[in-house]
């Protein structure tokens, strides 16, 4: 437990919330990661400008941070392309098919106490762990 | 004002994601990692997260109209279906190999990280892929979906 940041971590998730809130108060929407951009793929009128605002401030929020000397490490990916190809592929059509990710199920849908949401947490993170610990501790890494 | 909500609302996100450290996927893989060197902090940023928008939502599930806009959109269904579990665990897997869900996966793109941008092109892709796919099979008849639905 070394690398524990309690501290850094609630404040984050407390902004993390507060976004969420905000985009429901202030704009009527889910603060879903994987809704708001799969809507940009299968673009509707009307459904584009809010969304791009959204990715816009997404990006710049490490950029600020860079111009006061908080830059982000770029992060530590795999070595093997097939592997980022793989999950890039597996994270974009399962969170489609299941309407949603760690933001819209996770933060939003349980929020609301849905049925759907807190099964798709438990499953994904299950599922998460299973695969880390094949990867991680059974076939090394 | 309701873009520049959004591109705020984007702006204190990002903030969250990167002050808690989920933006690196060696922290979320370090949470996801139980039968090793564990890192609880992800458990602690969403029960923070959850702490805040509960009752956020409680507040705004009050209000008959958001304050930008016209209608609120509401997620109309609980239950859980085939796809739901099947494609939770599709996700799961993709989370568990890199470390990056989709926040993260966009946010990063504003380091021009080769590994990420083919990344966030493999998601897009995953997700088109579904859209096509969901189209090209036929509707099903209500009768069968109710059946199935109560099996």
């Amino acid at each position: 437990m070394a690398d524990f940041t309690p501290l850094a971590a609630a404040v984050g998730g407390a902004l993390i919330g507060l976004s969420s809130v905000l985009l429901m108060l202030l704009t009527g929407r889910v603060a879903g990661i994987s809704g708001i951009f799969g809507g940009l793929l299968n673009p509707r009128s009307g459904e584009i400008g809010w969304r791009i605002a959204f990715f816009a401030g997404l990006i710049l929020a490490p950029l600020l941070a860079g111009l006061i000397g908080h830059g982000m490490q770029p992060p530590q990916m795999p070595a093997s392309w097939a592997v980022i190809v793989a999950a890039g592929l597996l994270v974009g059509f399962g969170t489609r098919l299941a309407g949603g990710c760690t933001s819209g199920h996770g933060i939003c849908g349980i929020s609301r106490m849905s049925a759907r949401s807190i099964a798709a947490t438990v499953i994904f993170m299950a599922v998460a762990i299973a695969t880390v610990a094949l990867t991680h501790h059974v076939f090394g890494g | 004002m309701a873009m520049i909500a959004s591109l705020l609302c984007g702006l204190i996100f990002g903030a969250g994601l990167l002050i808690s450290g989920m933006v690196q996927p060696t922290k979320v893989l370090a949470f996801l990692d139980v039968f090793g060197a564990w890192d609880p902090s992800l458990a602690v940023v969403m029960m923070a997260a959850l702490a805040v928008s509960a009752p956020g939502f409680m507040l705004a599930k009050g209000r008959s109209r958001p304050l930008l806009a016209v209608r609120s959109f509401w997620p109309a269904r609980d239950d859980i279906d085939r796809p739901l579990v099947i494609g939770s665990a599709m996700f799961g897997v993709g989370w568990g190999l890199v470390g990056l869900c989709p926040g993260p996966a966009l946010e990063s793109l504003a380091t021009l990280s080769p590994g990420v941008i083919v990344f966030v092109a493999a998601m897009a892709a995953g997700m088109v892929l579904r859209d096509l796919w969901q189209r090209s099979r036929p509707a099903k008849p209500p009768e069968e979906a109710l059946a199935q639905r109560a099996s």
